[in-house]
Formats: structure tokens, C-alpha cells, sequence
């Protein structure tokens, strides 16, 4: 689909909440007043200097902002190109950039009035940042998380537990994520009044895709400081994956607007494009509504959405947020899939080079970097987005490698 | 509005009773039994049928109307096979009104403009699409009113006295009034608040006002249908299918316990105002 090029890529969405022919607002009537009221809450919010000025103090004080923008030096080493650096917000408070996120909503949801906290979660990074600020807050929450999420996460469904959140675990459909968003929206649904709703990605009814960019943004406003105080300009390529797309369009938006940053998102490959088992709804999917906005999607020739499938409970997702598709159709970001095994590969070597331990939903943009930096030049610059710590996620990779732990 | 629906709501006005809505799930448990069901809905009571149209992630449904739309889709159901069981149903009755009920998104992938010239060609008379509210009129509710086909609009205990001018611009048929904040199938919504609610929309407007989910039983159906000008039941309906069938397949009671519950809800709406 091509699409012309607008002045800036940093507008949207447009008053109808979309980003060219993306987003939208596709909810139950239930849900609309409750969702406009979220919008009024959000403009007022953002331009009001208290709200502001305590998301700061808790970004700072609580989680621990701004994260460091660390060279990488022995697997630049290692991979003989450009240089790699890494925004590391997997230090953050509660191991990923999902914290971002959940300190902006639960601001809101504090200034709406509402008394009660619902989420959905896929890796759980999500649901135990919702627990966190919910904890931190003194709301009752409950995490929907699909059965199959549950077993393979199981460090982080007991972490919710112990910061108070009740889990839910959903056995719908294949007990992913998609499926996990379906139970939040049917208790929203139903528990309208009281309850806010703390999406954990960049996508669903405006005006959420819009305020989870604005509260991740602050990622990639760090980072145009801090790569200009290291190297004195902006990188010429900025790496990140691609779930509900959160963690990317937060490094990428602020970014959008400089040609000569090139721009790539990572989408799960799982075990290869050709069967059904992947998660590249931007590289294999087509446009389609679901859950509250129109978007790439994996589904059959009918529209039934099919289930995704990724090593990664965090990429596997049918879908993407709006304002990646709109990025996709005008061109402005390449995205390409990474395979289970490519990013089990990265991951490792990570480990093995500079002592960390990625979570595997970054594992993937890891795996784009070793494709790309040797075939760069070496005064040339990659920043990948760490967006989360990979503790979680040792079982599964020790399952994969075939090994008891 | 349609005809057929124009004629069938001005029959039942002048009968002084409220029509009775039945929605049930087409190609469940199979396409064959499910137009079964469907013919026989006029003669067991029904005077207006949705028409359930399966989706994949059915938002708004409870456990009974998903588990019936996995079960549809199993057996091949899609929107081809929807309008062959209207145009099936069309060989006996020209005068039941009929509602496609469902999602947007396998009618956005067949193609809306396509959707609704097919729709109308098989003889349906109006749609009820969950997730496409007022603001997103230009998807499908625009196109359907040139095209003289219904679309109706659900209101909801949360539509407000600023919100509800919103809502029924455009609506056509009759309003859904969504008795209850919740999913399809949920707790029984309390008569009282709902003769309210009714009362207060039809304040504004001089479409029927239709009021659903949560109603199960002739009871609740009587007394729902004292104020409402249509009373919706629906996962009373598919829940009788499911109880009926035998790992997924249809038994020999499959068609009679459904038409029979039909039956007996049926009486509860026709003496609701005597």
C-alpha cells in the first residue's frame, strides 16, 4: 500500500483518532462515553504542569529514569561494524519499559475517579507493572493473562501475586494474549463505571495508542541527549521490536521526523513466515479491526483473526498498534521478522559478551543488530531499544536449548 | 427503515403487544440445522431474528455466545453461507424482518459496499454491528442507510443525556437498548431501572426501543416487555442449542428443545401488557 508522504510523521493521530486510515475508535457503545471521558482527561492532563511535574518525580524517583544509553562495546567488537549502543531500560524498576506506561495511566485513572485497575498481559511485564503502580497507588487490580502465559511465565505471575494483583487466567481461544484482551474488555464492559482499563501497548480505541506513545516517548527523548552528550550527533539507525509495538514507538516517535535516522522494527518471526506459527502481522498480515482499531492483522481470508505464535509471550500478538501500520504504509520505518532461533542465538551471545540478560522480546531486535552492524561502517551508529531484563525468561530458553534446570 | 420492518412494527402496535426478538447463531451446530431453526422461529413466537454472524474474538459475548460462534466457524460458517440461509429462509417468509448481527472486521475483509448489496439482494433488512459506534457511521452505517437497510444502533446504561442525541442520529429499525452494563448472557437486568431507561429514550425518539441481554425466561421477558416496544433474547437461545447437541453434533432434540423454549418465551411477551 503506498501511501503519500505527510510533512511530518509526529502529527497524529487526527481528531478522529487515526493515523491515515489506522486507529479509530471500534468499541461497543458501552464503552464510548467512557473512552471520550478518558480523551477529555488525557488533553487536560498533558497540558497541566502538576501532572506533569509528578510523572516526572516518579519516572525519576521510582523507577529509576532516566535509564543509561550504554556503548556496547565487546559485541561492537564482536560484530566488527557499526557501533551498537543500547538504551537499557530493562534497569528499570520492575525490569522493563512497561513502567512507563503504567505510572502515566495510573496518574489518569487516579484523576478520573476510578477506584479499580484491570490490565492484560502476554510476558507479564505488563501485568506486574500494572501490579506495581496499582501496589504503589492503593488499587485493586486484576491482570487477565492467557493460560498458556501463565505456565510459561510463571516467575512473573507469582510477582503479581505477591504485589497484590489477582490473576486471571484466561483459557479462551489459544491463551495469548489476544485472548487475555478479549477478558479485560469483556470486564471493562461490565465493570465500566469504576474501572480503568491500563492498556499495556500502543494500540486499542483512541486515545490509547496515542497516550501509551506519549508516555514511552520518554525514551527516545532521552536518548537524542544523551547519544548527542556521547557522540556529539543522532544515530543512523535506531533498532527496536515490534508486539503491541510500545517499546519501538516510544524510541522511534521522537526520532520520526530526522531523514537521516533510518528506522527499523523487529517483528516476531517464530518458526519461519511460510507456515502459521509467527507473529509479523506488519510483514504477513493485512489491514483489519480489532480490538478497537483498524490495523495490520493475522487472519484468514474470511477476517477470523488467527493466533499468533512466538518463543516470546510478549510478541505474541495478531496485531500491532495503528500508528506502526500508518509507518509502514508511508514507508518511514522498514520492519522485518526475526526467527525463535535467531533470537535465541542473540540472546546468548549477549549474555556471553557484556554480562546481561535480555528478555527475548529484545532478543529479536538483538538478532536484527548482529544482521546489521557488520555491514556497516564503523564510525556509523545503531541504538537498540533493551527494553526489558530477561530473568523471566530463563526457563523458556533453557526448555529450547534442551536443558533441565 | 424497511419495509418489512416498518409493517411488522406497526402490526404489532396495533396489536398492542411488544415484538419479540430472537437471536441466535447461524451455522451453529451446523449450517443445515441452524436454517432449521431459523424457518421455524415465526411459527414458534419470533417476530423479529437476528442473525448471529460468527466472529473469531467476540468482544461483547459471553461464554455462550462464544463457545457457538467457535462451534460456526468450525463448521465452515461465513458471510456467503449467512446470506444462503436468508435467502433460504426468504422461500417461506417475506414478512419476518431479518438483523445480521455481529463484528466488522469479516465484513470489512468481504468488502462493506459488497456486504450490503448482498445482504440486500438474500433479504435482510438491517444490521446490528457491536463495535462500530456513532463516530465510526462512515464504515458501514452511512453506506447502509442509502441502501434503505437498517442500521441499528445500540444505547446502554452508560449513554448519557449528552451522548443519546448521538446515538439515535442514523439509527434505523428500532433501537437495542443494552439492558445492562456487560457482556451478552450476564445478570438479569432489573425491570424497573430498565421501564426507566425506555422511557427516557423514547422521550427523544419515535423509533421502538428493543431492550436485551439478560433476559432468559418468559417471566423476565413479560415484564421487560411491559415498557419496551421489543423484547431480545439471545444466549437463552444458544444456550438451549449447545445443551441439545452431543460432542458439537446436532441430536434429534436439537431443533424441537430450541423452538420449544422459543415457544414458551414467546407466551411471556405476548402477555406482558395484559
Amino acid at each position: 500500500m503506498n501511501v503519500q508522504s505527510p510533512n511530518s510523521f509526529r502529527m497524529g493521530p487526527d481528531e478522529e483518532g487515526q493515523f491515515g486510515i489506522f486507529g479509530g475508535r471500534f468499541v461497543a457503545e458501552t464503552l464510548m462515553p467512557n473512552i471520550l471521558e478518558l480523551d477529555e482527561a488525557y488533553k487536560k492532563a498533558k497540558r497541566d504542569p502538576e501532572f506533569l511535574s509528578e510523572l516526572e518525580y516518579l519516572n525519576k524517583h521510582y523507577t529509576g529514569r532516566p535509564s543509561p544509553l550504554y556503548f556496547a562495546e565487546r559485541l561492537t567488537e564482536h560484530l566488527g561494524g557499526a557501533k551498537v549502543y543500547f538504551k537499557r531500560d530493562e534497569l528499570n524498576h520492575t525490569g522493563s519499559h512497561k513502567i512507563n506506561n503504567c505510572l502515566g495511566q495510573i496518574l489518569l485513572a487516579k484523576r478520573m475517579g476510578k477506584t479499580r485497575i484491570i490490565a492484560e498481559t502476554g510476558a507479564g511485564q505488563h501485568g506486574v507493572a500494572s501490579a506495581t503502580v496499582a501496589a504503589r497507588f492503593g488499587y485493586p487490580c486484576m491482570v487477565y493473562m492467557g493460560a498458556k502465559d501463565v505456565h510459561r511465565q510463571s516467575p512473573n505471575v507469582f510477582r503479581m501475586k505477591l504485589l497484590g494483583a489477582e490473576i486471571e487466567s484466561v483459557t479462551a481461544g489459544a491463551g495469548t494474549l489476544k485472548d487475555a484482551m478479549n477478558e479485560a474488555l469483556r470486564d471493562w464492559v461490565t465493570n465500566v463505571e469504576d474501572t480503568y482499563y491500563l492498556i499495556g501497548t500502543a494500540a486499542g480505541p483512541h486515545p490509547y495508542p496515542e497516550l501509551v506513545r506519549d508516555f514511552q516517548s520518554v525514551i527516545g527523548k532521552e536518548c537524542r541527549e544523551q547519544i548527542q552528550e556521547a557522540e556529539g550527533r543522532l544515530p543512523d539507525m535506531l533498532i527496536a521490536s515490534v508486539g503491541g509495538g510500545s517499546n519501538a514507538i516510544g524510541l522511534f516517535h521522537p526520532f520520526l521526523d530526522d531523514d537521516s535516522v533510518q528506522i527499523v522494527g523487529v517483528e516476531a518471526g517464530g518458526k519461519g513466515l511460510e507456515g502459521d506459527e509467527h507473529c509479523a502481522s506488519l510483514t504477513a498480515g493485512r489491514p483489519g479491526v480489532l480490538h478497537g482499531n483498524r490495523t495490520y492483522l493475522l487472519q484468514d481470508a474470511e477476517g477470523q483473526i488467527e493466533e499468533g505464535a512466538s518463543i516470546s509471550a510478549g510478541l505474541d500478538y495478531p496485531g500491532i498498534g495503528p500508528e506502526h501500520s500508518w509507518l509502514k504504509d508511508t514507508g518511514r520505518v522498514d520492519y522485518v521478522p526475526i526467527m525463535d532461533t535467531e533470537a535465541l542465538e542473540a540472546f546468548q551471545l549477549l549474555c556471553r559478551l557484556e554480562g546481561i540478560i535480555p528478555a527475548l522480546e529484545p532478543s529479536h531486535a538483538l538478532a536484527e543488530v548482529v544482521k546489521r552492524a557488520p555491514t556497516m561502517d564503523k564510525d556509523q551508529i545503531i541504538v537498540m531499544n533493551l527494553c526489558g531484563r530477561g530473568d523471566k525468561d530463563v526457563h523458556t530458553v533453557a526448555e529450547a536449548l534442551g536443558i533441565e534446570i | 427503515m424497511t419495509q418489512r420492518m416498518t409493517n411488522r412494527f406497526a402490526k404489532l402496535a396495533e396489536e398492542n403487544r411488544p415484538a419479540f426478538v430472537t437471536y441466535f447463531m447461524g451455522g451453529d451446530p451446523n449450517f443445515e440445522t441452524s436454517v432449521e431453526i431459523m424457518k421455524g422461529l415465526p411459527q414458534a413466537g419470533a417476530d423479529v431474528i437476528e442473525l448471529g454472524m460468527p466472529f473469531s474474538d467476540p468482544m461483547a459475548d459471553g461464554p455462550s455466545i462464544q463457545a457457538a460462534g467457535l462451534r460456526a466457524l468450525k463448521q465452515g460458517q461465513n458471510l456467503p453461507r449467512t446470506f444462503d440461509m436468508v435467502r433460504a429462509f426468504r422461500e417461506d417468509d417475506q414478512d419476518t424482518p431479518i438483523v445480521l448481527m455481529g463484528y466488522y472486521n469479516p465484513i470489512y475483509q468481504y468488502g462493506s459496499e459488497k456486504f450490503l448489496d448482498d445482504a440486500k439482494e438474500a433479504g435482510v433488512d438491517g444490521m446490528i454491528i457491536v463495535d462500530l459506534p456513532p463516530e465510526m457511521d462512515a464504515e458501514l452505517c452511512i453506506p447502509a442507510l442509502s441502501r434503505d437497510l437498517n442500521f441499528i444502533r445500540l444505547a446502554t446504561p452508560t449513554t448519557d443525556e449528552k451522548r443519546l442525541p448521538k446515538v439515535l442520529s442514523n439509527t434505523s429499525g428500532f433501537v437495542y437498548y443494552v439492558s445492562i452494563n456487560g457482556i451478552t448472557g450476564a445478570a438479569a437486568p432489573k425491570p424497573d431501572e430498565v421501564a426507566k431507561s425506555v422511557a427516557h429514550i423514547k422521550a427523544k425518539t419515535d423509533i421502538p426501543i428493543c431492550v436485551g441481554f439478560g433476559v432468559r425466561t418468559a417471566e423476565q421477558a413479560a415484564a421487560i416487555g411491559r415498557a419496551a416496544d421489543g423484547v431480545v433474547v439471545g444466549s437463552a437461545i444458544v444456550s438451549t442449542v449447545a445443551d441439545s447437541l452431543k460432542d458439537d453434533k446436532p441430536t434429534k432434540n436439537t431443533v424441537s428443545d430450541t423452538l420449544k423454549l422459543v415457544a414458551s418465551i414467546a407466551e411471556g411477551v405476548r402477555t406482558a401488557r395484559h
